[in-house]
């Protein structure tokens, strides 16, 4: 049985010290982590961690973060966005510097993951910091694999990864919701624009939706009324309070 | 920089103002308040139209239960006033629902199972101990906050086990399988808790 199989590779997941090598900035709201973790074996495209944090006092507070980097071994990046109430993301995003050490488990989730071997086409939408998952899936896609990225996102400032997502021409597509720019699609990700670039059902692409709750509703809703079958839509969603 | 035992002190982090009221005793290890209501599914949300709607009891029984939604709208249902606790950490207080208790659904059923499968529209199964869902601790929830069970928090009816991860409150709810033996559901086959009790923060195997 699939779900067996599945088990008996796994080991227990403890907290490990990650120590952060690197900081970079990717919008004003989004930055990555690059972290460091000894013994951290490679991730699957799509899975995220838990992240723990510990006041001077012993509070704690845990969030989970997808894994946006393509799998290595000893390393992992995060990008995360800042939710301005949030109790974790503005200290990630703003206060964190290289040589802190954080605590990380993981990495977790075996349904979202996208590997070379799923084989293509690979269907990829991402509507904000949804992208996140998908671009360790992105990251990974041999060239061989027919594959497309379509980003909704805000305005052009709140791109994440821009100039790494301009390499990678026609398997990318960035729509926007909130203003005009040359070269770019206006407007939300709806049926039409999932017809036009999301692959035919019967090429059956493997299809990973991520973003917040009302986005992915209605991609997923979308992408069933064009006639993909619904196994084949991953779906992940941050609720309201992603933070 | 301090680094206490046996966890190291997040720099500069302070964290929400601590809460030393009631609440507090209510909110299980590594999990934050929230009002709102996050929706999490692995996959697009299933609309099954009401009159196709049936609900079973099946598996090591001696012989299947089946209700239609207006049968099983007519059996006697409770208001239910819950706090609930999501494995992706976030926890609400008093919820309130409206559902048909599981113990109405197995009284009378003759069976040796000690294990119950949820099976759901979209494929989606979650595994249960039987003493679980009996004895007043589950129920098939079809109303929430006195209006119909949103198709995105599982309408029109979901599995509701409170005292355990929310996960395992399994949306779109169509039937238990009674079985002699355990076997993983959905997310447990990709690395969650067998159990998940979420007061012994059972997120993952091996928890």
């Amino acid at each position: 049985m699939a779900g067996t199989a599945v088990l008996g590779r796994l080991k227990p997941l403890t907290w490990r010290e990650a120590s952060v090598a690197e900081v970079r900035e990717e919008t004003p709201r989004t930055r990555t982590l690059v972290l460091d973790v000894d013994g951290w074996e490679p991730h699957r495209p799509g899975q995220h961690v838990d992240i723990r944090l510990t006041a001077e006092d012993g509070y704690q507070a845990e969030r989970s973060y997808s894994i946006a980097s393509a799998p290595r071994a000893g390393q992992l990046e995060l990008t995360v966005e800042r939710i301005d109430d949030g109790e974790v993301s503005p200290y990630l995003v703003d206060e964190v510097r290289p040589g802190d050490v954080l605590e990380v488990r993981g990495p977790v989730g075996g349904y979202f993951v996208w590997e070379p071997g799923h084989g293509g086409p690979l269907l990829l939408v991402g509507g904000g910091s949804g992208v996140v998952p998908l671009m360790s899936m992105l990251r990974v896609r041999p060239a061989e694999v027919a594959a497309r990225l379509v980003y909704s996102s805000r305005t052009l400032d709140e791109v994440i990864y821009r100039d790494e997502l301009a390499t990678f021409g026609d398997a990318v597509v960035i729509t926007l919701t909130r203003e005009e720019q040359p070269g770019l699609r206006r407007g939300r990700v709806d049926t039409d624009l999932l017809r036009e670039l999301g692959f035919a059902p019967r090429e059956r692409p493997h299809i990973y939706v991520c973003g917040p709750t009302g986005f992915v509703e209605a991609v997923a809703s979308a992408l069933v009324g064009l006639g993909h079958a619904p196994e084949r839509v991953r779906t992940e969603r941050f609720g309201p309070t992603g933070r | 920089m301090l680094y206490g035992w046996p966890m190291p002190v997040s720099r500069g982090f302070r964290g929400r103002a601590r809460r030393d009221d009631a609440a507090t005793d209510r909110v299980p290890p590594g999990q934050y308040l929230t009002d709102d209501f996050p929706v999490l599914s692995a996959g697009p949300t299933p609309h099954t139209p009401l009159d196709e709607w049936t609900f079973t009891i099946t598996g090591e029984v001696d012989e299947d239960r089946r209700w239609s939604w207006d049968e099983f709208q007519a059996l006697p249902s409770e208001q239910i006033t819950v706090d609930i606790h999501c494995v992706t950490k976030w926890s609400k207080l008093d919820t309130s629902w409206e559902g048909v208790s599981v113990d109405t659904l197995l009284d009378g059923v003759e069976s040796s199972a000690e294990y119950v499968l949820a099976f759901c529209d979209g494929g989606y199964t979650a595994n249960l101990p039987l003493e679980d869902v009996s004895g007043g601790k589950a129920w098939i929830a079809f109303a929430y906050g006195g209006e119909p069970l949103d198709p995105e928090h599982g309408g029109p009816a979901r599995l509701l086990v409170p005292h355990l991860y929310f996960w395992k409150s399994a949306k779109w709810v169509r039937g238990l399988s009674l079985r002699a033996e355990d076997e993983p559901g959905f997310w447990e086959g990709y690395g969650y808790h067998n159990y998940g009790d979420p007061w012994r923060e059972q997120r993952y195997w091996g928890d």
